[in-house]
């Protein structure tokens, strides 16, 4: 059984613009965003995860964006180190709560940006990490450090897609998902090196976040708006999980934002 | 040049973040220089690359620098170059930094500052409000004076080599030995001292007594008349030879077809007495004394000459710098402008000129000793030529190939 860290939107709401998709003058409503929120926690329960809520916090609205915590392997957390000041207040509460269930805290030295699983994804046994807008790659090589496993470092280049997790995601051993512009050609060459089946994305669907999904075994659950690419997930037999995203949309995050895998790896080798 | 080292950690190569770090570097102009690679051997273990990075200005390495950072790129802070008070007039600290002829930099407060000129065998005064670096000789330090000691923040850069052949120069690059064949070369050193003067390149010659006694003075006057030669460097020695010839049609007192001649070995001083009493070349020659002649072609063509005196000297005759300091002080200011150097039948005189030459000056050799050769030329590596041989068919060879060239192009059958 899968373990996730979720957080209730309760006080989730567009308050600042820190990415080409939040419009403070385009405001998400906030009982849809909850009523989509719970329908994402409904099928993840359903799909036999065990979810953690951590408490949310006024003035912190994207803490909803549990991804964006940080990165657990094992019983080892690391937090993050937020670019923007805006979100650098939700790294304590996040520390806090893991501490409090038994995670050991491993800080990044504070000026090396990182954002956590946002940034970081395991694909195979390569750790596959973002960097320029958000996480800075100083920050990749000390979570080398401290992980002890290959970290293939990847330059986004895309505005729209700031985090890895908006346009790449692994989804079995040796495939992930992914749109390859969003990539400059030495990260995309890279991807291709290391993860021999990847299923690309159609820009049209890329914008409707269809790489933010969660992927649990041969369930994927994922933003409504991306037929062609469910028809070909589905032909590879996963059962796809759509589900209106609207009003996370509106802040740059979706299904895989909003939520953090409790660890995303037992251990790596 | 401006550079900085950078250091690269990490996954950079499954990454491909160095292939794309030097593909930046090339794609903006800049150029760098790999120092120190470690390619981690499992697949986990990290590697690491320490680069030098060099680009045209300043500001377009800074804004390089900058986008390197982004790719995880780190700036080796370098440190200060080390400062010394001269203890008095013409000394130099212990531990000076003695300079090659190499292009030099040094770094203060986080600047590169050239040193200037690119001269061997020199300190280097700075002087931190001009942030002005020099090569110095001692007699150009006075007291208290900073001079850079020990060898930290100094950086210098040695000439590359051309990627293509068409560089005479880099393309043989040594010395030719007496029994080699040499007229493929001296053509090519033709078109090269052609290209040269339409380039508005200045060639200086030095030469020493052998290249009259040999006879090979009226190709030398030949070059001068074809105006390939700018400035002559030479010994009060070389210039009575040449005056004697001129007057007396000997030199030391021996005709060209070794037949003694009246007066023997005193034309030699007569052809002295005549100059001192005239008051120098210039003169001799406008007042018809001197008609003929290296010198008077050198007079008559414009051409700029430097004789200096050394200890073996009779006379010397007029305009002979006897101060071997301000001698020198007269020959660097001089090269200052020369673009191509030709050493020819003189070993002191040619060692005293090789080492004042920048590491881009194009330089050939020639003489009949293989050791004196060597050494001219040692300095100047991928620009100089040393051919070993008696400086009269050098010479003789040389002005045909570029005396049939110019009838050529004076009958229209060639281009300039």
């Amino acid at each position: 059984m899968r373990e996730l860290l979720l957080c209730p939107p309760d006080y989730y709401g567009i308050e600042y613009e820190i990415n080409p998709w939040m419009s403070r003058a385009r405001g998400a409503e906030a009982v849809l965003a909850q009523q989509q929120w719970k329908n994402l926690h409904t099928i993840l329960a359903k799909l036999e995860c065990k979810i953690q809520l951590v408490k949310p916090q006024p003035k912190l609205p994207d803490m909803v964006f549990t991804a964006n915590a940080g990165l657990t392997i094992g019983k080892r957390f690391i937090p993050s180190n937020f670019r923007h000041k805006e979100r650098a207040g939700e790294a304590p509460h996040f520390a806090r709560w893991m501490d409090e269930h038994g995670y050991e805290i491993a800080w990044l030295p504070n000026d090396f940006y990182f954002e956590g699983e946002g940034d970081a994804l395991f694909g195979g046994d390569a750790l596959f990490c973002g960097y320029k807008f958000r996480s800075d790659i100083k920050s990749h090589r000390a979570v080398a450090d401290m992980l002890g496993c290959l970290v293939i470092s990847v330059e986004l280049v895309d505005p729209r897609f700031y985090h890895l997790d908006t346009c790449f995601c692994p989804v079995a051993h040796d495939a992930a998902v992914w749109f390859p512009s969003a990539f400059d050609e030495y990260g995309q060459r890279a991807i291709r090196d290391h993860v021999p089946d990847l299923i690309d994305v159609a820009p049209e669907e890329a914008v409707h976040f269809s790489c933010n999904a969660v992927v649990l075994d041969c369930d994927i659950v994922l933003p409504e708006g991306a037929s062609q690419l469910v028809g070909t997930l589905k032909e590879r037999g996963y059962r796809c999980h759509e589900l209106p995203m609207s009003e996370f949309l509106k802040a740059g995050g979706a299904c895989k934002c909003l939520t953090m895998f409790l660890p995303q790896r037992e251990v790596v080798e | 040049m401006f550079s900085e080292t950078i250091e690269l950690r990490g996954h950079i190569i499954d990454s491909l973040i160095l292939p794309k770090v030097l593909d930046q570097i090339l794609t903006r102009g800049a150029n760098f220089k790999i120092g120190e690679i470690k390619i981690g051997e499992k697949r986990a273990d990290q590697s690491f690359a320490r680069i030098e990075v060099s680009a045209e200005t300043s500001e377009a390495l800074d804004e390089l620098i900058l986008r390197l950072r982004q790719h995880g790129a780190e700036v080796i802070e370098r440190a200060n170059v080390q400062l010394g008070p001269a203890p008095a007039d013409g000394v130099f600290p212990d531990d000076f930094y003695v300079t090659t002829n190499q292009q030099t930099f040094v770094r203060l407060n986080g600047k590169e500052i050239e040193v200037q000129p690119a001269m061997m065998d020199s300190a280097i005064a700075l002087d931190r409000n001009k942030l002005h670096a020099r090569a110095v000789k001692f007699f150009d330090v006075k007291k208290g004076g900073e001079i850079v000691v020990g060898h930290q923040g100094i950086r210098v850069v040695p000439v590359q080599r051309a990627t293509s052949h068409t560089n005479i120069f880099q393309f043989i690059n040594t010395s030719i030995a007496a029994d080699e064949p040499k007229s493929a070369v001296i053509r090519e050193l033709g078109r090269e001292l052609r290209r040269a003067r339409n380039a508005k390149g200045k060639v200086a010659v030095v030469a020493g007594p052998a290249v009259v006694r040999t006879g090979a003075g009226e190709h030398l006057e030949r070059l001068i008349e074809l105006r390939y030669v700018d400035l002559l460097f030479a010994g009060n020695a070389f210039a009575v030879y040449d005056i004697e010839r001129a007057l007396f049609g000997t030199s030391l007192g021996v005709h060209p077809d070794r037949v003694l001649g009246k007066g023997g070995h005193e034309n030699h001083l007569r052809a002295i007495n005549v100059m001192r009493q005239a008051g120098g070349v210039a003169t001799a020659v406008e007042k018809k004394i001197l008609k003929s002649g290296i010198l008077h072609a050198c007079v008559r063509h414009q051409v700029d000459i430097v004789l200096t005196g050394s200890i073996r000297d009779e006379g010397p005759i007029p305009g002979v710098t006897t101060d071997v300091i301000e001698a020198q002080k007269i020959m660097r200011e001089k090269l200052g402008a020369v673009t191509h150097v030709l050493l020819l039948g003189t070993v002191q005189h040619s060692l005293a000129v090789a080492a004042m030459l920048a590491p881009t000056v194009r330089t050939v050799c020639v003489d009949i000793d293989a050791a004196a050769v060597e050494q001219a030329i040692e300095h100047q590596p991928l620009q100089s030529i040393g051919l070993v041989t008696d400086v009269e068919p050098f010479l003789r060879e040389l002005v045909n190939s570029l005396a049939s060239r110019a009838e050529e192009i004076e009958n229209g059958n060639g281009e300039a």
